[in-house]
């Protein structure tokens, strides 16, 4: 594996999590540096949700052990809107709907959130619809979409390409996709990954997670884990997603002596 | 009969000064609802339909009377900032019970409709106040209802004759103000003959905070065949406010009516809303809100009859509660044997903030009807903690989230509002409320 000399940006050492008193996480250890992509794989139940969720914040899940630094910074401390704007994005595996909240007035109150916490002015209207805009052709979102409230009545496409809307606004640092393909069609799976790979630069990183290697076929990796019992047992490059798909995941347990 | 003997005491000793002040009509069922009141006195927590509510406790006070009815010492005018503004030109104030209008208010009017004073109304138009006046809200069952009778000198009064549209919204301003703890009691009476009709917001502002205020409201309103008639209440009072307001409504066929009561800011508040569907065809919207938090108190009960077939009821009632507040509901629906092919839709959801605030929902359907189309729900719930996350997930601070979330929660009783300046205004006002920056009553120029 080659990496590159950039510097660190997330760095998982140890990283254990209970949610509701059960362990999921068992010690996990991962290093990304910016312009990297990672697929995080592994059969159901292995804890790539839980991993998502931790990084997000998300007080369901209860940190036990080990460290998370975020551009230096101890994640852990940050407090879910703090840590999206320091740069980290979760796209969801199940978007929330949320009736009588605007996609306009989430979308605006989120920007300025972001804005403030740099210390900046507000976005001012015709700037904030003008981003709107833009944004929304990287996903050929619908305007009527973005006239509704927050996902309400969205089919499970446009939920999806709702939240690489909302990543294209946000433009984050580190995004975390949470089996962004699951229920997508064919065409849809084209648009969402053709979104996240417009979004991608040598400064941001992508760390997918994902069941299947399909989405890996428009979002390439360069390094792939297989993550297992709460643990990463295995992490090479890309043709590891391949041989995945081909064999399962009862190779990997063999290996594991089980 | 602790609590009543005050007030038995002060009837007994004042009727001839009460008289003298009001008018025949109001006079005329006085002695009638003084031995109702005797005999049932207020209702108190062994009653039912007061059971999360001791409304005798509200009484329990030594409030002063306008009796004299002497002259408000101050314009409504001058002193008051509507937090409505620009609603209308018809603008109308009760200060404490007492009928307040700037000469000239109304003068655009056609001159067959009335608005204005209830008192000058019966003297103007006796028979057609007797025909209404007292109706439908009847003095033997309700000691409330009874006790506001053997009171009520003066009030409102909005009068649309056969076939007239009134456009633009009427506003009544209800003002509390008082160098000591005051009572008022009034009266509302709207008529909105056959095919008129008319939209009416009526708000509530104690200006004097630190004394304690006690108001009784009864309201008659007849909406007669094929007219519209929207009403409205707004409640912005300060917290050592008392409320029980009484309003009963009487739909002829295919009318078309809104009640709806928001309840921003308050002490502690009873409201009773009755609606009878006498005429077929008849549609009825009744919903509201309630925001409550530190110790306040909200009873909202409701009851809808569907006396007659094929009539439409729409009820939406929401509320937040935060703290240690105390949220009642009560939606009582009847549909009588004959009133075949019956829509009623009821709906209650509520959202407690805290584990220290307490919320009682009664849906309550008596169908005897076998051809109806019903349905009732009622949640008491907490913040979506799902909506939560996601929202702090997009950088949103949890507070910010909280606030969303909440006002979201009541977008759909806003948008059930049909007058469209004070639906834009009250959006503000809600989020006002939920950011606590409406912490009082933001109409008075000395807050």
């Amino acid at each position: 594996m080659k990496r590159r000399k950039f510097n660190l940006m997330l760095e998982i050492k140890n990283l254990h999590a209970n949610v509701n008193g059960k362990e999921i996480l068992r010690g996990i250890n991962l290093t990304v540096r910016p312009g990297e992509v990672h697929a995080i794989m592994g059969p159901n139940g292995s804890g790539k949700s839980t991993l998502s969720s931790v990084l997000a914040g998300n007080p369901v899940f209860e940190v036990t052990e080990g460290e998370v630094t975020f551009e230096g910074k101890n994640l852990l401390d940050l407090a879910p809107e703090e840590r999206s704007c320091e740069g980290i994005f979760l796209s969801f595996q199940y978007p929330v709907e949320i009736p009588g909240v605007s996609m306009v007035n989430f979308m605006r109150t989120a920007i300025n959130e972001h804005r403030k916490y740099k210390k900046q002015e507000p976005i001012s209207a015709s700037d904030f619809l003008k981003l709107m805009r833009e944004k929304r052709e990287v996903v050929e979102l619908d305007n009527k979409l973005a006239s509704r409230s927050v996902n309400e009545g969205f089919s499970g496409g446009e939920k999806k390409r709702n939240e690489i809307f909302q990543m294209a606004m946000l433009e984050p640092k580190l995004a975390i996709l949470d089996e962004t393909d699951s229920g997508l069609d064919i065409d849809a799976l084209r648009i969402v990954a053709n979104g996240v790979n417009k979004l991608k630069s040598e400064h941001n990183a992508t760390l997918v997670i994902t069941h299947y290697q399909r989405l890996l076929d428009y979002i390439k990796p360069e390094f792939v884990h297989v993550l297992y019992k709460g643990k990463i047992v295995k992490s090479a490059g890309p043709e590891l997603a391949l041989e995945l798909e081909e064999k399962g995941y009862d190779w990997i347990k063999k290996e594991l002596g089980e | 009969m602790i609590i009543e003997q005050q007030y038995i005491d002060l009837y007994n000793q004042a009727k001839g000064m009460i008289n003298r002040h009001s008018s025949d009509v109001l006079n005329a069922p006085r002695e009638q609802a003084f031995a109702d009141f005797q005999k049932n006195g207020f209702p108190t927590k062994k009653s039912e339909e007061y059971k999360y509510t001791d409304v005798s406790e509200f009484f329990n006070l030594d409030y002063g009377f306008n009796l004299n009815r002497l002259a408000v010492p101050v314009d409504p005018y001058e002193v008051f900032k509507c937090d409505v503004p620009n609603l209308s030109s018809l603008l109308y104030f009760l200060v404490n019970d007492s009928y307040f209008a700037k000469p000239g208010v109304g003068k655009s009017l056609p001159a067959s409709v009335f608005v204005g004073s209830l008192k000058d109304f019966s003297e103007k138009h006796p028979d057609l106040a007797a025909k209404h006046y007292g109706k439908l809200a009847k003095t033997e069952n309700d000691g409330i209802v009874a006790f506001n009778t053997v009171f009520a000198q003066d009030g409102f009064v909005i009068y649309i004759p056969k076939g007239v549209t009134i456009e633009k919204p009427i506003q009544l301003v209800n003002i509390f103000r008082g160098d000591v703890d005051m009572m008022s009691n009034r009266r509302l009476l709207i008529i909105v003959e056959e095919n008129a009709e008319a939209k009416l917001l009526s708000c509530d502002h104690t200006i004097d905070e630190g004394r304690k205020f006690l108001s009784t409201q009864v309201t008659e309103i007849f909406v007669g065949k094929d007219a519209r008639f929207d009403f409205y209440e707004m409640e912005e009072n300060g917290v050592d406010t008392c409320r029980v307001a009484s309003t009963f409504v009487s739909q002829e066929a295919n009318s078309n009516a809104v009640v709806n009561s928001i309840t921003l800011h308050n002490g502690r508040t009873r409201n009773n809303y009755e609606v009878t569907l006498n005429g077929q065809h008849a549609e009825t919207h009744l919903g509201g809100m309630a925001i409550v938090d530190k110790t306040q108190s909200v009873d909202n009960h409701t009851f809808i009859d569907h006396a007659v077939p094929h009539c439409t009821s729409h009820e939406m009632f929401k509320y937040v509660l935060d703290e240690k507040s105390i949220g009642a509901f009560t939606g009582r629906i009847l549909v009588r044997k004959d009133a075949q092919k019956t829509e009623a839709y009821q709906t209650n959801k509520n959202i407690c903030t805290t584990a220290d605030a307490k919320m009682y929902t009664k849906p309550q359907l008596e169908i005897y009807a076998d051809d109806v189309k019903c349905s009732h729900g009622a949640t008491i719930g907490q913040i979506d903690e799902n909506a939560l996350f996601y929202l702090r997930a997009r950088g949103i601070s949890e507070k910010e989230a909280r606030m969303l979330l909440k006002f979201a929660f009541m977008a759909d009783v806003i948008d059930n509002i049909r007058m469209d300046a004070f639906k834009d205004r009250l959006k503000l006002l809600v989020e006002k409320r939920f950011r606590n920056e409406l912490a009082k009553c933001a109409g008075c120029s000395g807050c």
